[in-house]
C-alpha cells in the first residue's frame, strides 16, 4: 500500500519549510475566502471604523482642542487607525475560539500539516483584512480633510507600524481565543482590556486633559507610544507633532516584548486545544 | 507475519484523566490491518478520548498506542500521514463550498493541485455531492455535511480511518447511506475504527467489537462471540394491558433462570430462555394463557448487543445522564 510507505519517509528540512509556507498560505486563503463570503463580516470590519472617523471628526472633534498642525483631523487619523488595528483582534480571537470549540482545530491538528500554519495563516489573513480597513479609513480621512504632511515613505512607515502593532495585538488575541474558547466570553473579555487601553491613550484626546494619576498610565502604555510614533511619521517634525524619537523605538521594544511573551503562549495554547 | 506486525492499531494500558475524571482507565486492544473495529459505549464512556489519543490530539497519561507500528506520541508526524479522522462534530467550513472544503483539506495533506481536483471530483461524485459541490456547505442537510466531512478525511487515502460516531444525528436514510459508504471503504482494505452508541451499528459494520464503559473495556469479541455470552435466545413479547405486566412476568418466570427485563413504559418483556428453540415459545404461550393476559409480538430472537450489554454490566446501555434519554432510546432494540 503506497500510503503505508509514505509514513516512513522522513521529509528533509527544506521540504518541511516548503510545506510550512504552503500550509500557512492555504489557511490564509481559506480565512480570507470565509471573510469574503459573509457580507456581514465585510460590512462590520469596514463600516465600523468609518463610523468612528465621522463620529470623532464631526461630533467630538469640535470640542477637543489640539495643537497639532492640520487640526483635530490630523490628530485623529493616526489614533483611529491604531485603534482599528487593535480592534481587529476581536475577529481573530472569536474566529479561533469558534474553531477550537467546533473541533475544526482538532481536525487540522490531525493532518500532516505544519503546526505553525493555523496561527500564521490566521495572522496573515487578519493582516490583509486590517490593511484593507486601514486603506478605506485613510480614503475617508482624506475626504474629511486629513493629509499626510511628511512625504510618501514615512506615510508608508506609519501604515507598516500600524500593521505591526495590529498583528502583535492579534497574537495576544490568538492566545486569549484559544484559552477561553467561547465566543461571547472572548468578546466580553476583549472589551475589558482593549477599551481602557485604547481610550486611556493619546488615540482620541490629548493626555494632558486627563487627571494626573491617569496621565501616568496613559503616557507610558504601548498604545500611546505606537500612536505617537504614527503621528510623528504622518506629520513630520513640526511644532505640535510628537517627536519620532524616542516614541518609535519605545514602541518597537514594546511590540517585540509582547510578541516574545504571547507568541509562544499562543503556540502552546494551540497545541493544547482540547 | 506475527500479530503485532499485522496490527494497524495497537493499544496497551492506555490511561487518561481530566482532573478527577478518569476518561480512560487502562484500555487494551489491537485492530488487525484491513478490518473494522467497533468501539461501543454509552455517553461519557471514553470513546472520543480514545480516538483523540490515537489521532495524536491528546497525550495519554500512561500506556502506549501505535498506528501501523508508529507510536502516537513519539512519531506523531508519521502517524498523521497515515490516518484520517472524521470527528463527532463536523469540521467543515460552512461558508465555503463543498469543493473548496475538499481542496483545502487536500492541499493541507500536500497533494498537488491537480491531484486535489481529480480526487475531490471523485469523492464528490462517490458521496453523492456533485450537484451541491459549488454551493456553500451551510446550505447542506446534516447528512450531506457528514458525507462532506467524511470525504474530506479521505483525501490522501489514509490507511487507517477513525470515525467518531459517524451516524449520530442522521435520519434513517442518511444512516443507511453512511453505512454503505463505510462498508465500501472497508472492502477496499482501509482499516477503520468507528465509535458508536448504537448496538445495531456496531453489529452491522464491525468485524470485532469492544464494549467500553467508564473508561474500561468490559467485553470484546466478534458480534457472534458477544452474543454467545448472553447464552441462547431471547423470548420477547409486549403485554397489551400494561397493568397486567407483573402477572405476565410471573407466569413466564419459570422459563428462565434469570430475571425478565421489563420496560414498564411500553409493556415489553424480554427473557433469556437458553437453547430450547421453539419449545420455549410453546411453553410461553401456554403460561401466558393460564393468566389470561393478551400479548402482542411474541417471538424468539437471537440476542442483540443490547442483551450483551445487559449480560455484561447488569444494566442497559443507557447514557450516563448527560443527555435526555430520548436520543438513545428510539434506536434500542430491546
Ligand atoms: N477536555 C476535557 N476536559 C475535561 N473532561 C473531559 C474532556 N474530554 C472528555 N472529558 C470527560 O471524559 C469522559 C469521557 O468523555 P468522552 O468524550 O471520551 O466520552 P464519549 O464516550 O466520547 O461520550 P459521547 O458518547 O458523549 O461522545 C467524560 O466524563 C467527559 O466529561
Ligand atoms: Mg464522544
Amino acid at each position: 500500500m503506497a500510503t503505508l510507505a509514505a509514513a516512513d519517509v522522513t521529509p528533509d528540512a527544506a521540504q518541511l519549510l516548503r510545506w510550512a509556507l504552503s500550509d500557512a498560505f492555504v489557511i490564509t486563503r481559506r480565512n480570507l475566502l470565509v471573510w469574503l463570503r459573509v457580507p456581514a463580516y465585510i460590512v462590520f470590519t469596514i463600516v465600523q471604523p468609518v463610523i468612528f472617523v465621522l463620529l470623532f471628526r464631526y461630533v467630538f472633534g469640535g470640542a477637543i482642542r489640539v495643537a497639532t498642525p492640520g487640526g483635530y483631523v490630523s490628530y485623529l487619523m493616526p489614533g483611529i487607525i491604531g485603534q482599528t488595528a487593535a480592534f481587529a483582534c476581536f475577529a481573530t480571537a472569536i474566529a479561533l475560539a469558534v474553531e477550537a470549540q467546533a473541533g475544526v482545530i482538532d481536525r487540522l491538528r490531525s493532518l500532516p500539516m505544519a503546526r505553525s500554519a493555523v496561527l500564521l495563516g490566521r495572522l496573515m489573513a487578519d493582516g490583509v483584512r486590517m490593511l484593507i480597513t486601514i486603506l478605506v479609513i485613510l480614503a475617508v480621512g482624506y475626504a474629511v480633510g486629513f493629509r499626510f504632511q511628511n512625504g510618501v515613505l514615512p506615510a508608508i512607515g506609519m501604515v507598516v507600524l500600524a500593521e505591526a502593532f495590529g498583528v502583535t495585538i492579534c497574537c495576544v488575541a490568538c492566545f486569549i481565543g484559544l484559552v477561553i474558547k467561547d465566543q461571547e466570553a472572548v468578546q466580553a473579555f476583549g472589551l475589558i482590556w482593549l477599551f481602557p487601553l485604547t481610550f486611556v491613550s493619546s488615540a482620541f484626546v490629548p493626555i494632558q486633559s486627563m487627571p494626573d494619576w491617569m496621565q501616568a498610565f496613559a503616557n507610558n502604555q504601548p498604545i500611546t507610544l505606537v500612536i505617537n510614533a504614527m503621528r510623528a511619521l504622518a506629520l513630520g517634525n513640526q511644532p505640535g507633532a510628537p517627536p519620532l524619537n524616542p516614541n518609535l523605538w519605545e514602541a518597537i521594544v514594546w511590540l517585540a516584548g509582547i510578541l516574545i511573551v504571547f507568541g509562544p503562549l499562543a503556540v502552546r495554547a494551540y497545541r493544547r486545544v482540547s | 507475519m506475527n500479530e503485532r506486525a499485522a496490527a494497524a492499531i495497537s493499544v496497551q494500558q492506555l490511561h487518561k484523566s481530566f482532573g478527577k475524571v478518569h476518561a480512560l482507565r487502562g484500555i487494551d486492544f489491537t485492530v488487525p490491518r484491513g478490518t473494522v473495529m467497533g468501539v461501543l459505549g454509552p455517553n461519557g464512556a471514553g470513546k472520543t478520548t480514545a480516538v483523540r489519543v490515537l489521532t495524536t490530539l491528546l497525550l495519554p497519561d500512561s500506556g502506549t498506542a501505535s498506528i501501523e507500528g508508529h507510536d502516537v506520541v513519539r512519531e506523531a508526524a508519521a502517524v498523521r500521514r497515515l490516518i484520517g479522522l472524521a470527528g463527532q462534530a463536523t469540521a467543515i467550513q460552512i461558508e465555503l463550498t463543498g469543493r473548496e472544503n475538499l481542496e483545502i483539506m487536500g492541499r493541507l495533506r500536500h497533494l498537488s493541485w491537480s491531484d486535489v481536483r481529480t480526487r475531490g471530483q471523485e469523492l464528490l461524485d462517490r458521496f453523492d455531492l456533485l450537484e451541491a459541490a459549488d454551493r456553500p456547505a451551510k446550505t447542506y442537510s446534516g447528512g450531506m455535511q457528514r458525507r462532506l466531512d467524511l470525504a474530506a478525511s479521505l483525501l490522501g487515502d489514509p490507511a487507517v480511518l477513525f470515525l467518531d460516531e459517524p451516524t449520530t444525528g442522521l435520519d434513517p436514510h442518511g444512516r443507511l447511506q453512511m453505512w454503505s459508504i463505510i462498508r465500501e471503504l472497508a472492502q477496499h482494505g482501509t482499516t477503520i475504527l468507528l465509535t458508536t452508541q448504537y448496538l445495531d451499528e456496531a453489529d452491522e459494520l464491525a468485524n470485532t467489537i469492544i464494549v467500553i464503559e467508564r473508561g474500561q473495556v468490559i467485553a470484546q469479541g466478534t458480534s457472534d462471540e458477544l452474543k454467545d455470552r448472553v447464552g441462547g435466545d431471547v423470548l420477547e413479547f409486549t403485554v397489551v394491558d400494561k397493568s397486567r405486566v407483573d402477572d405476565a412476568v410471573r407466569a413466564v418466570a419459570g422459563l428462565s433462570d434469570t430475571d425478565a427485563i421489563v420496560d414498564a413504559e411500553t409493556g415489553r418483556v424480554a427473557l433469556r430462555v437458553g437453547h430450547r428453540g421453539s419449545q420455549a415459545l410453546v411453553q410461553a404461550v401456554r403460561a401466558l394463557d393460564t393468566v389470561h393476559t393478551e400479548t402482542a409480538g411474541l417471538a424468539l430472537r437471537r440476542p442483540s448487543l443490547d442483551d450483551v450489554f445487559l449480560a455484561v454490566t447488569g444494566h442497559a446501555a443507557e447514557a450516563d445522564g448527560e443527555q435526555p434519554p430520548s436520543r438513545g432510546r428510539g434506536r434500542r432494540r430491546m
